[in-house]
């Protein structure tokens, strides 16, 4: 009986016409969509990164000193330091469970644009992992005594800043597929090119602070944030495929 | 065809360009050598003592042809892993990766000797001056560089991920340079930085020109030493490093050319 | 052969690759019509994988060409890449998801718009009705295997299928099933090349070619 249905699939589906591939904005959302329903199904793990977080920013008062004024002056660099080694921890789920289940393999395979493809995976890491770090953003304000306005600036900056840290951090995560050394090899790739987000990020704080304004920061951020979503993907599909020689 | 053509598509396969490679070397050693003694002896002998510094700025004739040697190296390899992954050469990639423990080098040169000059001039080892602090991040970059290559196993998977990380460096460099350099003023105001380079003498500046061309030269010679034993590595299999192994018997009594030479 | 002459399968070439730094063969001529398939043999680590991943323009071959239907083919060709399905060793599939989302995203990237209860029945083809919505996890290497067979069940519209080995893990009943895929696969116009070890319950017969003579 299976061997009839077979047979009758194979005329069914005689090849007349093509499968359409799907276009930019298909793939996008079905990379993002799946990606998302993954990071559903492992909370926890997700958990952790913004435990890990809060669990940074608190060290440093209990290595540094409680002093208010100084931790108010450290406020915005602690609170960028630990996002950018949050997302470090983050990075490693983004490609390397796809490429050992042979899922990326798949999709650079697929007729679908890879480049939309790896744009829909890092919307999706970014929504898990960078978002929730904005949002708590406060809360770590709020430890270290910053004003309402200066949290605001931050959350802002951070909003900015986190999208440019998953590219340059998937671009690098794309890198090491495959490669011996793990996470520290990652960190050592991601950190360097991180300089000036964090500089322009943490800057901005401070500059507002400083009774400066933040426009100027926050532009360079806006600047940065547009580059890394016109170039990250095409720049990321490029390392994807370079990993699968 | 022209003759440039002609010439780069014949030595652009590892083959031909290995025993070119070989007779440049000399050249550029030697070009090296005397043009660091001249430019030595101009910055040390030479150039008047600084009214300001002392006899301890003299430290900048290798400083400053360092840093630069650091920036330009990078924006070298950067050009080769730019060839090699446009048109999937081989030697373009052994190129890039020939340079870049040379272009650390000098990032660290460069951050050392950026010390020994803060030392006496500031009373401090490291300041965070502008240019020191853009250069550690370049020595970052091309550790990270190294990192990779050595961390992939197939080899030109190796070249291909480099040489992604060197043109993404590449391109990021201007940008950390320039945030850095914002980062700086902000937080000290009127920089009492290394590159307001003090009014130079004519000697000073030819001190240091000197000491730039010879650090070229010598990045040349040993970076074409160093894709010489890369070739060697990489080409083993294949049949031209064979011929080129095999001992070169002596001139025969009657002075005949010996046979076995080394392949073309 | 179509009207213009040009042979409308895939030909390779003199194709060379290599792995690291050995070369694992050279020299190699390929020729698959539509409604063939070829049976792709050699020792372990003869380059068989490579092979199959190099002509689905995953690596890139150390020399000789590979055409599709008469012009070479550019592995950054969307249009190439909607006629081939390549099954690799690695499944391809989540562990987080079950048999029925998985086999739904898959198709989706593949471009077929699958209704719910064509899914189902595909599912049900390959006999895994009842593991429908148990988490992948809880799968044996057997079962994981239906599911590729049941993707290959929705991919007749792909002519060329490049298949690494895919009877490995399944059971007799298993193997014959993947026999009738490829048979219907090939009286429909479609092409494969399947490396495998054993041999593959077809009534099709297949032309051999082995990796083992090609070693430089």
């Amino acid at each position: 009986m299976q061997r009839d249905a077979l047979a009758a699939l194979a005329r069914r589906t005689a090849p007349v016409t093509q499968p359409a591939p799907p276009g930019v904005i298909a793939a996008l959302r079905w990379a993002c969509a799946r990606d998302l329903r993954l990071a559903l199904r492992s909370r926890s793990e997700l958990a952790l990164i913004v435990v890990f977080f809060l669990l940074v920013t608190s060290l440093f008062p209990l290595a540094v000193s409680p002093d208010p004024e100084l931790l108010r002056a450290m406020a915005a660099g602690i609170v960028w330091v630990a996002a950018l080694l949050a997302s470090l921890l983050g990075l490693a789920r983004l490609f390397a469970a796809d490429h050992a289940d042979g899922t990326l393999e798949q999709m650079v395979l697929a007729p679908a644009p890879l480049a939309a493809l790896v744009a829909g995976k890092v919307l999706a890491h970014w929504i898990a992992t960078g978002l929730p770090l904005v949002l708590l953003a406060p809360l770590a304000g709020l430890q270290f005594g910053l004003g309402a306005d200066a949290i605001g600036v931050l959350v802002v900056a951070l909003a900015l800043g986190t999208p440019v840290l998953s590219w340059l951090g998937a671009i690098a995560a794309a890198l090491t597929l495959g490669a011996r050394g793990g996470s520290s090899l990652l960190a050592l790739l991601v950190l360097p090119l991180a300089v000036p987000v964090l500089i322009f990020g943490a800057g901005s704080v401070e500059s507002y602070a400083a009774g400066l304004g933040a426009e100027a920061h926050l532009s360079l951020l806006t600047a940065g944030a547009i580059a890394a979503w016109v170039l990250g993907p095409a720049v990321t599909a490029l390392a994807v495929k370079i990993a699968h020689e | 065809m022209t003759t440039f053509a002609r010439f780069w598509y014949r030595y652009a396969s590892p083959a031909s360009f290995y025993p070119l490679a070989g007779r440049l070397i000399p050249v550029f050693a030697t070009l090296a050598v005397l043009l660091a003694a001249a430019g030595l002896y101009v910055g040390f002998f030479v150039a008047p003592t600084d009214w300001q510094q002392g006899e301890a700025y003299r430290i900048i004739y290798i400083h400053v042809p360092a840093a630069w040697m650091a920036m330009f190296v990078y924006l070298v390899m950067a050009f080769w892993s730019a060839i090699s992954l446009s048109f999937h050469t081989r030697l373009s990639a052994m190129m890039a990766q020939a340079l870049a423990p040379t272009g650390a080098m000098w990032a660290f040169i460069a951050l050392w000797t950026g010390a020994f000059w803060g030392r006496p001039t500031w009373g401090a080892y490291w300041v965070w001056d502008a240019r020191l602090t853009s250069t550690l991040i370049l020595l970052f970059l091309y550790l990270g560089y190294m990192a990779l290559r050595a961390s992939i196993d197939d080899p030109r998977r190796a070249d291909r991920a480099a040489g992604l990380l060197a043109l993404v460096g590449a391109i990021n460099v201007p940008i950390i340079y320039f945030s850095v350099q914002w980062w700086n003023t902000l937080h000290q105001g009127a920089t009492i930085s290394m590159t307001a380079a003090p009014k130079m003498a004519e000697t000073m500046l030819t001190g240091m020109l000197l000491l730039t061309f010879a650090a070229w030269t010598y990045t040349i010679a040993v970076a074409l030493h160093r894709v010489r034993s890369i070739i060697v590595e990489r080409e083993a299999a294949s049949g031209w490093m064979s011929r080129l192994a095999s001992p070169e018997r002596p001139p025969a009594a009657d002075g005949s050319a010996p046979s076995g030479a080394a392949a073309r | 052969m179509t009207p213009t002459g040009t042979f409308d399968g895939l030909e390779a070439r003199a194709l060379a690759c290599a792995a690291g730094y050995r070369t694992l063969f050279a020299s190699l001529d390929l020729r698959i019509a539509p409604g063939e398939w070829t049976m792709l043999v050699g020792a372990n680590g003869s380059g068989k994988s490579t092979l199959l991943r190099t002509i689905a323009g995953l690596a890139r071959p150390l020399a000789g060409e590979i055409l599709w239907r008469g012009a070479p083919r550019k592995p950054d060709d969307a249009e190439w890449r909607a006629q081939c399905v390549y099954q690799g060793h690695a499944a391809g599939w989540k562990d987080a998801f079950d048999v029925r989302e998985n086999l739904g995203l898959q198709l989706a990237l593949d471009g077929l718009r699958v209704p719910r209860a064509e899914l189902d029945a595909a599912i049900d083809r390959v006999g895994l009705a009842r593991q429908a919505k148990l988490p992948f996890a809880r799968l044996s290497a057997g079962q994981r295997r239906r599911v590729s067979l049941a993707r290959l069940s929705c991919s007749h519209a792909r002519r060329l299928w490049l298949l690494d080995e895919p009877g490995t893990a399944l059971d007799a009943d298993g193997l014959r099933l993947l026999g009738e895929l490829v048979d219907a696969h090939l009286r429909a116009g479609g092409l494969a090349l399947v490396a495998t070890h054993q041999p593959l319950p077809c009534n099709a017969t297949p032309s051999r070619l082995s990796l083992d003579e090609l070693r430089p």
